[in-house]
């Protein structure tokens, strides 16, 4: 039943992860469509998430995966098209909404405040107050315990190079800001986490970190959205491969369907992807 | 021999620029130093320039002088924080007094009545510059530039543009200006009230999420949009805040000029504007401390008052402040380029 919903053979799928694909899929986007004028981002995509899978979204520059997420995280309203969480239809008005449904996400122009510090930028809008009536009355944060956890979920990514949570992130890389959006998602994500580019700026030994965080994020059941220009991270990293082309969906493969020659070829309409070719084993 | 003194160069230079960069961070850190080492520099200069200076009688005067101007510019700070400006300071200032004081004289309002009501104008107006800023998308230049207009327009209109002098309101309406003694040192409740609310607002600025929203906002809007943080709905909240402590001001401002006058207090904008840009607050949005905004109005009141004492012409504040407001920002684009 849920096989249907792919649009690739379940003989794709290594034999040990078709379970994933018995449920129902946590994050789906039906016919989303975004149009800015005469201009159109999206031109009525379909995308499945399922819980426990590494969903990769390549495409060339422009292709539209940004917009795509976008539109499923409630960054841009969509003009056309449903999102469903769960199962359930969903309407996310404002990144919030997505947020409070578990939905994490690192945007590509990385959402963070470069005014304040590491602590504060992981809990901005999820600011902890402090126990009793200084927290309960007078709205104190709880500014050592954000700071300590802070720490301890920029631990958890290995990322040692950040010691001080107090400093500011404008004071940071361009790798080490990257590093902070990816801890955030990573701490906050309860069924979700979306991750647009997240290693662009990173280099080797960091993305091999945030790599393993994304599967360790799998491991605990999680759904995670890649989006990466970075094609042999793609192949490593990847369940599943949506390949975005001039604002559609070009189709869906796996690393075991295709290799990366033939996934960039799709990519660059420099070759179709051929349905039934996949389907012909079903 | 030219291979050591080169060394000795390069060690030098070294050493020079980190202290620099050194400052730098401490200052970017700490945006509210550099006006308060000029603020104890100017005292002293204004002490050794005339001894009557550093008398208690004097300092009750300066405080008093200062702290109708210090309130507006805690409004004036939390719109600025968000990258904003607000020209209507003076306006919605002048519209909550001339209502209170009108209500109160021609309809015999109780006083708390008037304030309760006059406050609650000077609310709303901020309120309206917010849901212009935030819903019509326009520049809070633009916005507060035509609210200026319109709201000491009204406030003419309604009070038929004529004073009214304390003796005709009640006494709950005058309270502000009343004060008390401490060995020579004569407050006003207006001061104290004054002190209150940057009590107040500096807490909530520090200390709560709502100020972390506020400076979020203020440095990088879309970037707050998409960390979760409710944009619009901060930026409406900061304009109306101000619009109340305005109102607030209004009231002290009757106590402190012994009546309602509506060009009592003819350049708060730009006196509300010099105190929180020379209190180290950028006007770029995201950066800056409460507490540097009162030490930037203590600034402005003591080179008015110094100079004043020490005989020197006024037209020597203007050119000092204007020198001040210059450094002050060239000290902000400096600082903002640490990396
Ligand atoms: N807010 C917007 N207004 C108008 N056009 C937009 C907007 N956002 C995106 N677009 C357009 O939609 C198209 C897709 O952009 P998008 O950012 O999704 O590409 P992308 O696949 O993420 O590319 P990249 O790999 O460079 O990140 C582009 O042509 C872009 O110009
Ligand atoms: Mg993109």
């Amino acid at each position: 039943m849920a096989v249907a919903r792919l649009p690739l053979s379940i003989d794709h799928i290594p034999e040990e992860k078709r379970s994933i694909y018995d449920a129902e899929p946590v994050l789906s986007g039906r016919g989303m469509r975004i149009q800015w004028g005469h201009v159109v981002g999206l031109d009525g995509v379909d995308i499945d998430l399922y819980k426990g899978e590494v969903l990769a979204v390549i495409g060339d520059n422009g292709a539209g995966k940004s917009t795509l997420i976008k539109c499923l995280t409630g960054a841009y309203e969509p003009t056309g098209g449903t999102v469903y969480l769960d199962g359930q239809e969903v309407h996310f008005k404002r990144p919030q909404d997505a947020r409070e449904a578990g939905i994490e996400t690192v945007y590509q122009q990385l959402a963070v405040i470069p005014a304040l510090d590491i602590a504060s930028n992981l809990y901005l809008a999820r600011e902890e107050r402090r126990a009793g009536p200084l927290g309960s009355v007078f709205r104190m944060l709880d500014k050592r315990g954000m700071a300590r956890r802070a720490g301890e979920s920029v631990q958890n990514l290995g990322i040692q190079t950040i010691q001080n949570m107090g400093q500011a992130v404008e004071n940071l890389s361009g790798g080490q800001r990257q590093a902070v959006a990816v801890a955030r998602a990573a701490a906050f994500g309860s069924k979700v986490v979306v991750l647009d580019e997240p290693t662009a700026a990173l280099g080797v030994k960091e993305s091999g970190m945030v790599l393993d965080m994304i599967k360790q994020l799998r491991e605990s059941g999680l759904g995670i959205i890649l989006i990466s220009h970075n094609m042999p991270h793609v192949w490593e990293a990847a369940d599943r491969i949506h390949i975005q082309r001039l604002g559609g969906c070009a189709g869906v493969i796996t690393p075991q369907s295709h290799d990366m020659g033939e996934g960039v070829a799709i990519m660059t309409g420099a070759k179709k992807l051929v349905q039934d070719q996949l389907d012909g084993a079903a | 021999m030219s291979t050591a003194s080169s060394d000795a160069a390069a060690q030098f230079s070294g050493r020079q620029q980190s202290a620099l960069q050194r400052v730098q961070n401490a200052l970017h850190l700490y945006p509210w130093i550099s006006p308060l080492v000029i603020l104890i520099l100017s005292f002293i200069a204004f002490t050794i320039l005339n001894p009557r200076f550093a008398t208690a009688g004097s300092m009750g005067l300066l405080i008093q002088q200062m702290a109708i101007v210090a309130a507006l510019a805690i409004g004036q700070t939390l719109v600025i924080l968000t990258a904003g400006i607000d020209l209507s300071v003076g306006a919605i200032t002048v519209l909550a007094m001339m209502v209170m004081a009108t209500l109160a004289k021609d309809g015999g309002m109780p006083g708390l009545l008037a304030l309760i009501i006059g406050v609650g104008l000077a609310t709303l107006a901020g309120l309206l510059n917010g849901i212009l800023v935030t819903r019509m998308k326009l520049p809070p230049f633009i916005v507060t530039l035509g609210t200026l207009s319109i709201f000491t327009a009204i406030a003419l209109l309604y009070s038929g543009g004529s004073s009214i002098q304390a003796s005709h309101l009640p006494a709950f309406l005058n309270w502000l200006g009343k004060g008390f003694s401490i060995g020579g040192l004569r407050l006003t409740y207006g001061v104290l009230l004054v002190i209150l609310l940057y009590a107040v607002v500096g807490f909530v600025l520090s200390q709560t999420a709502w100020g972390r929203h506020v400076y979020a906002v203020g440095d990088e809007p879309e970037a707050a949009r998409l960390s979760g943080v409710p944009s619009r709905r901060v930026l409406l909240q900061v304009y109306t805040v101000a619009g109340f402590i305005y109102g607030i001001a209004a009231w002290a401002l009757i106590g402190r000029s012994g009546a309602a006058t509506p060009n009592a207090i003819p350049t708060a904008n730009l006196d509300s504007i010099t105190a929180v840009v020379i209190g180290g607050t950028s006007l770029f949005g995201g950066r800056g401390r409460l507490i540097g905004t009162l030490i930037g109005a203590i600034i402005v009141q003591t080179f008015a008052f110094g100079l004043s004492l020490a005989g020197v012409n006024q037209q020597w504040r203007l050119l000092a402040i204007g020198l001040l407001v210059i450094i002050a920002v060239s000290i902000d684009q400096w600082i903002r380029k640490v990396k």
